[in-house]
């Protein structure tokens, strides 16, 4: 995955020189995950740099740009740090084009990588998305795998509204199916396939990962390959939708999956309350109640600050996960 | 409207002087011991232009003490700051095995920097707190914190004071008034001149002393402490770590000048540059600062020039972004090599002693190492129990999360 970025975003300065790449240690080194390795040598140093550790100063910078008609595409190391630049995302970014009447907008994008599993303690591993989704005038993207990192990316670095991209770090060299002594790479992974040359997946919508008739489950980021081994284990059938984008959801496919079993269990490894399968158990339930044959079950991260050395008793588990979707089945 | 294109002076985007594969060059250091006067603690912070400008030193090249700063320290207390630094030093280097063979997470070690938080510590009082960045573990030494205390924390193990909840290096000692870092870093710059804030207002005889990197005075909370510390006059050391790099990012690129001492002058505050790995300097600077922070005059703004002499982190390979024996060229030298010079030539110390000492505190690491591993290491456990998730996230429970305690117990791998 981290290779696939790092194409979305080759590809992206090479076809627009309008976009520029900044953020702490991006530049010569590369990244501190390595995923803008090699483009400032590529593109040059006006095109891809450092910037001075200040979030608040990468967040403020990339709405002046914005608005003056460049594209950034920044990265905030880790999620956990996008907070000093809470302020200019939420109440800058977000709303210039609405408060302006039209008249400005700013097309930045965000990339971060975020979500626990590796031991990243309490300010490296959280997975601040619904401090976002909460938020009028930004979309929300969390991809899963290299084909869609790369797609999904590229769509919004070309969107006109500004984007924050999340990327699951744990999956960054492999996916992640709940066990952390089972360390796979993404060779022969069905996703692993990657096209060099510019394509697009499109913002609002879901991939439908598994097909089932027992039951929905929807995850994204890391959660999409724990779900997935979660659904093996419980020996049933059931539609693994990976949201991909969280703001604007694809309201179709989650309702027609949902009509179609009629039970649904959503899992996300932020702390539960107000997370954002509170917002899609909400909306489900008001769509498809006459569907549903249970209550739809969230399985999320606990109400706490994210551990150090206890994370795998913090993240959900493929039994936890399994659990819930055998407890559909029960009414 | 729109604007005409034209031929300009491109946008300037810094760059670090040296990459790997350059040889580097470092202009020779002119700045001798007696440069700089000490002035008054009543002073103004324009007197101090001077000293925000050129470099405090005590220590000569040849390790000599000269000029108005030497502390005139006692040999003992020199030979106690010399001990806690080799200590550090060794200690680092245990850790960092840890890290490697899986028994820590990570680690990051003050290599080239154990000057700073052992000299500045040695010249405060017991009372004075401590809000350091990730590289002032040695204040803790002075502090008298257990070294298996240490290592039960770096492990994440049932001994943890911190119960396994933070990364490694993300070190609390109530007793010794030092304070966790937080990865976000600079946080805890401005929350220092709250706490100094706080000690003026309980009108107590307390001085708070915080660090930042110079990486990290590119955050808005050093300058909101700066500002805070200069409108109520707080009673606060503010220092800046000019170490040369955060993680791959060269100095270069956190300010567009050179100097961070003098940023000081603008909020009024006095501001002085200090020789980062001459110990006698330090202490006398940090020395003058208690007293002038304890006699209601305010803070002092310090940049201690020193150089990272090894990686970020155990996560980081400098190799990739600076040429790999930089550190050998830069003028400054090695903190625990001069005061040693300067005791071999002016005390009862010898080469001999110096490894007799090395050799002991060897084995005191070994010791607590062992004794810490007992309690758990991160490959094979024991870990602190999973229901340390759950506590002291409120001060008592509420019953959403007592639901979701009584959940996890049920899926609990510990």
């Amino acid at each position: 995955m981290v290779q696939s970025v790092n194409s979305a975003l080759s590809n992206m300065l090479e076809k627009d020189e309008n976009i520029i790449l900044f953020g702490e240690d991006i530049g010569y080194f590369g990244g501190v995950f390595r995923t803008s390795d090699g483009l400032q040598k590529k593109f040059g140093k006006h095109r891809v740099f450092d910037s001075p550790l200040s979030e608040g100063g990468i967040a403020a910078t990339a709405f002046g740009m914005g608005i003056n008609g460049l594209r950034p595409v920044v990265e905030i190391q880790f999620a956990d740090y996008i907070f000093p630049a809470y302020d200019q995302i939420v109440n800058e970014i977000a709303k210039v084009r609405h408060r302006s009447g039209g008249e400005f907008w700013c097309p930045v994008t965000f990339r971060t990588p975020a979500g626990g599993g590796i031991r990243g303690g309490h300010h490296h591993s959280q997975s601040p998305e619904s401090q976002f989704t909460h938020t009028p005038g930004l979309k929300v993207v969390y991809c899963s795998t290299p084909y869609n990192s790369k797609g999904l990316l590229i769509s919004a670095i070309e969107s006109n509204d500004p984007v924050i991209f999340f990327e699951p770090k744990r999956c960054y060299r492999g996916p992640f199916y709940g066990d952390p002594h089972n360390v796979p790479t993404w060779k022969n992974h069905p996703e692993s396939e990657v096209p060099e040359s510019h394509y697009k997946i499109p913002l609002g919508q879901a991939r439908v990962a598994m097909e089932g008739n027992d039951c929905t489950v929807i995850a994204w980021g890391t959660m999409v390959h724990v779900a997935e081994q979660a659904i093996k284990d419980s020996g049933l059938s059931c539609d693994l939708i990976d949201l991909q984008t969280l703001i604007p959801w694809d309201k179709e496919t989650i309702i027609n999956s949902v009509k179609k079993t009629g039970r649904c269990v959503i899992v996300h490894e932020a702390p539960k309350t107000s997370g954002f399968g509170s917002e899609l158990a909400a909306s489900i339930q008001e769509r498809c109640f006459y569907s549903l044959e249970s209550p739809i079950i969230r399985v999320a991260g606990w109400d706490t600050p994210f551990p150090h050395t206890t994370e795998w008793d913090y993240m959900p588990s493929p039994p936890r996960i399994a659990a819930a979707i055998k407890k559909t089945q029960e009414e | 409207m729109s604007t005409e294109e034209r031929e300009d002076i491109p946008l300037h985007i810094p760059d670090a002087p040296f990459r790997p594969g350059d040889i580097p060059v470092f202009e020779e250091w002119t700045w001798t011991p007696q440069d700089l006067t000490k002035p008054d603690i009543e002073c103004d912070a324009d007197e101090t232009y001077d000293h925000s400008r050129g470099l405090i030193r005590v220590l000569d090249d040849e390790g000599m003490a000269s000029g108005e700063w030497d502390p005139k320290l006692t040999y003992s207390e020199l030979l106690q700051g010399l001990k806690h630094m080799v200590r550090l030093r060794i200690f680092d280097d245990r850790m960092m095995k840890m890290q490697r063979t899986g028994k820590l997470s990570f680690y990051m070690q003050s290599l080239g920097e154990e000057c700073i938080a052992i000299a500045q510590t040695m010249a405060l009082n017991e009372q004075d707190w401590i809000f350091p960045t990730y590289r002032q573990p040695g204040a803790q030494f002075v502090r008298g914190r257990s070294m298996v205390s240490m290592i039960c924390h770096c492990i994440g193990n049932v001994e943890d004071n911190v119960k396994g909840r933070q990364m490694p290096v993300h070190y609390t000692y109530k007793k010794g008034r030092y304070i966790s870092v937080s990865s976000p870093v600079g946080t805890q710059f401005s929350q220092a001149v709250g706490v100094a804030m706080a000690s003026k207002y309980k009108k107590l005889d307390e001085v708070t002393i915080t660090w930042i990197g110079e990486g990290a005075s590119a955050e808005g909370d050093y300058h909101y402490g700066l500002n805070f510390a200069s409108v109520f006059k707080a009673p606060v050391i503010l220092n800046v770590v000019n170490n040369h790099w955060a993680i791959s990012t060269h100095y270069n690129v956190a300010s567009g000048s050179a100097n961070f001492a003098s940023r000081g002058l603008a909020y009024g505050i006095p501001c002085f540059r200090v020789d980062g790995n001459d110990f006698l300097a330090l202490y006398s600077v940090t020395k003058w600062a208690r007293e002038r922070a304890n006699s209601g005059l305010g803070a002092t703004h310090i940049e201690i020039l020193t150089y990272r002499a090894g990686a970020h982190s155990s996560s980081d390979d400098p190799s990739r972004y600076r040429p790999s024996n930089e550190h050998e060229f830069w003028p400054g030298g090695d903190p625990i090599e001069r005061l040693k010079q300067h005791l071999i030539k002016n005390y009862e110390w010898s080469e001999d002693r110096h490894l007799e000492l090395e050799k002991d505190i060897d084995e005191e690491v070994i010791v607590a190492y062992k004794e810490a591993i007992k309690y758990g290491d991160l490959a094979n456990g024991p870990y602190p129990s999973s229901d340390t998730i759950f506590t002291e996230v409120y001060e008592k429970v509420p019953w959403h999360l007592q639901e979701q305690w009584d959940e996890m117990k049920k899926w609990s791998v510990d």
